[in-house]
């Protein structure tokens, strides 16, 4: 059993109490920075703990908060990106249910660290319970004097409040996510400038995910060097909330440390396959990542060793396939989803994610030919022009797909039929 | 015609903001939650209220999954279609609604108890397949189990609860 710090109060039925989180020394952290640290002592612990953000794109949370400028106009905000719609992920409903007390606190000391007294918790409208947990609980921390006006009697103020998502993929893009906050089309933009520098209603905006929030208060409390010898290989940092799903005993959130073993994820902590099913791939971090075969089974799950790999980490949301699984089926699936849920804005996603589409659906219902294959190709290569990172990663997956599946393709063509159905 | 004090309600959340046009999607869901769906009067009037153009409303409006533009029944269920709840049996559950409501996807039954919409992950992979009804989520499901939700919704043994707590 590793160390348990996200989930280190998390019970099996309910959520922790705001009592019990301060009982095992949560707001300690808070506390002590608005009385006795100045916001840049607390940049810089998050700054050496190398604190990557935790939502998918894994920018070091430290470096961003210095694109803040000391002199950047008033007010400043905090924004909490609780959208959390990448296939596969479920990380964030798992620890506001959890402990959301450890979210509220984590946004308050970003924002003290950056001089923002404004947060705002921007959720997916599926998480209705999660949203209502959060309000309930920031009241509760602000009748205590913990958020709210004057944070422990200091001179630091933080207003927080939860902002309900109409529903839509794009809206977790942190520029989109802008928009939709100030009642817009949620387009994504594509920087510069920087959120931090012209963000929600053009001030600075210092935009984190649940999970990377959470972090904040045991890293102010325990300090840079405990965080960074959480992970288990050398340049990672803290645990992190694996997501594991599909055909394991065992589906559900795991906090392990940065750098585990992907067998270990899978067998040890997700209770092994189920039974009659072998591994064939998994995806390791939501949809817009590759797949990873066989070939990469004992890989350690951490960015750089991941990245060194061709793969990415992304929301470490760990979708396992058995050997039963048609890989075109599921990457026709996932670019069913991203054909459905691009904004539109931009010609190569718009266009090229439906056509995609189109080519794979008739190769999986044995309409397919060669030719196609070249086509798609070609047509991932446009998707990488695209504003934002959706398209690349519905791109990711169809490349990955013709990468370690090229001989499925084929047999799908050449047989003229799903060779996984009505066998 | 617009309910007076919903109507007192809103102008009074406007009022008090300090960027009127971030309460857009919850006014939105305030009315939907009064009459389920947001009509052509309601557009207009959320319109005015935010001093917003109608067409601009109604490309945002019809950008969210869960703003209704058209009267939905009095369960919506959203069944999720990616690729978790597809591996574990989601389009089976989606042929097994659509065939015991006699509905398609995207339809209201003709007694205005039930509307089938697809939906991207719901963030519930641990609990697929997985399904939301108004907002609440059913998982592990199967035909069997689904069966007898429906059953319970009709006839009001269950009823859709304030439940979203746990």
């Amino acid at each position: 059993m590793y160390p348990q710090i996200l989930f280190g109060n998390r019970k099996p039925d309910r959520i922790t109490t705001l009592s019990e989180y301060r009982q095992n020394g949560g707001y300690q952290g808070l506390e002590k920075a608005v009385k006795e640290s100045r916001s840049e002592e607390v940049r810089q612990i998050i700054f050496d703990a190398v604190l990557r953000g935790r939502g998918g794109a894994a920018f070091p949370m430290g470096s961003k908060m210095t694109t803040v400028p000391d002199n950047a106009p008033y007010p400043r905000y905090v924004v909490c990106n609780a959208d959390e719609m990448e296939p596969g992920t479920f990380k964030d409903r798992v620890l506001i249910h959890a402990d959301p007390h450890q979210l509220i606190e984590g946004m308050a000391l970003a924002g003290y660290g950056i001089g923002a007294e404004k947060g705002i918790i921007f959720i997916r409208p599926e998480y209705e319970g999660a949203a209502r947990i959060l309000e309930r609980e920031i009241d509760l921390a602000k009748e205590k004097g913990f958020i709210g006006k004057g944070v422990f009697g200091s001179g630091f103020s933080f207003d927080l409040n939860v902002h309900r998502s109409g529903g839509r993929y794009i809206c977790g893009e942190g520029t989109a996510l802008l928009n939709a906050l100030s009642g817009n089309r949620p387009n994504p933009k594509k920087p510069p400038p920087h959120p931090t520098e012209i963000g929600l209603w053009g001030q600075p905006t210092l935009l984190q995910n649940v999970e990377t929030l959470s972090c904040v208060p045991h890293v102010v409390r325990h300090g840079a060097e405990w965080f960074k010898s959480l992970a288990l290989t050398p340049g990672s940092a803290g645990t992190k909330i694996f997501c594991v799903s599909g055909k394991v005993n065992r589906p559900g959130c795991y906090e392990l440390p940065m750098g585990v073993k992907l067998s270990e994820v899978i067998e040890t902590h997700a209770g092994g396959m189920l039974p009659g099913s072998t591994f064939k791939a998994c995806l390791p971090g939501g949809a817009s990542t590759a797949y990873i075969t066989e070939k990469f089974y004992h890989i350690e799950m951490d960015y750089d060793t991941l990245k060194k790999a061709g793969h990415r980490l992304g929301t470490a949301a760990v979708m396992v396939f058995d050997q039963q699984t048609c890989m075109v089926g599921a990457t026709l699936n996932l670019v069913e989803f991203f054909s459905r849920e691009s904004c539109g804005w931009c010609t190569p996603c718009r266009e090229g994610i439906p056509y995609i589409r189109d080519l794979l659906y008739r190769i999986e219902t044995g309409q397919g030919e060669r030719s196609f294959m070249t086509m798609i190709t070609t047509m991932c290569r446009h998707l990488w022009n695209a504003y934002c990172a959706f398209a690349p990663g519905a791109a990711t997956v169809v490349e990955s797909l013709f990468k370690e599946f090229e001989d499925e393709v084929v047999a799908h063509i050449e047989e003229k039929r799903c060779p996984f159905k009505d066998k | 015609m617009f309910s007076e004090e919903l109507k007192v309600e809103l102008t009074r959340k406007v009022q008090t903001s300090e960027h009127p046009r971030e309460l857009l999607v919850d006014i939105i869901f305030k009315i939907q939650d009064r009459y389920g769906y947001l009509d052509d009067e309601s557009l207009e009037l959320v319109a005015g209220l935010l001093n917003m153009d109608p067409l601009e409303i109604e490309q945002i409006a019809t950008f969210y999954t869960f703003v209704f533009r058209e009267p939905v029944g009095k369960y919506v269920i959203h069944v999720c279609d990616s690729v978790m709840c597809w591996l574990m049996g989601g389009e089976t559950l989606r042929e097994f609604l659509c065939r015991s409501l006699n509905i398609q996807m995207g339809e209201t039954t003709p007694d205005g108890l039930f509307t089938l919409l697809p939906v991207c992950c719901i963030g519930y992979c641990d609990r697929a397949p997985a399904i939301l009804v108004n907002k609440k989520v059913y998982g592990h499901l199967t035909p069997e189990k689904l069966e007898q939700l429906l059953e319970e919704l009709k006839s009001g043994a269950r009823k859709e609860t304030e439940d979203h707590l746990e």
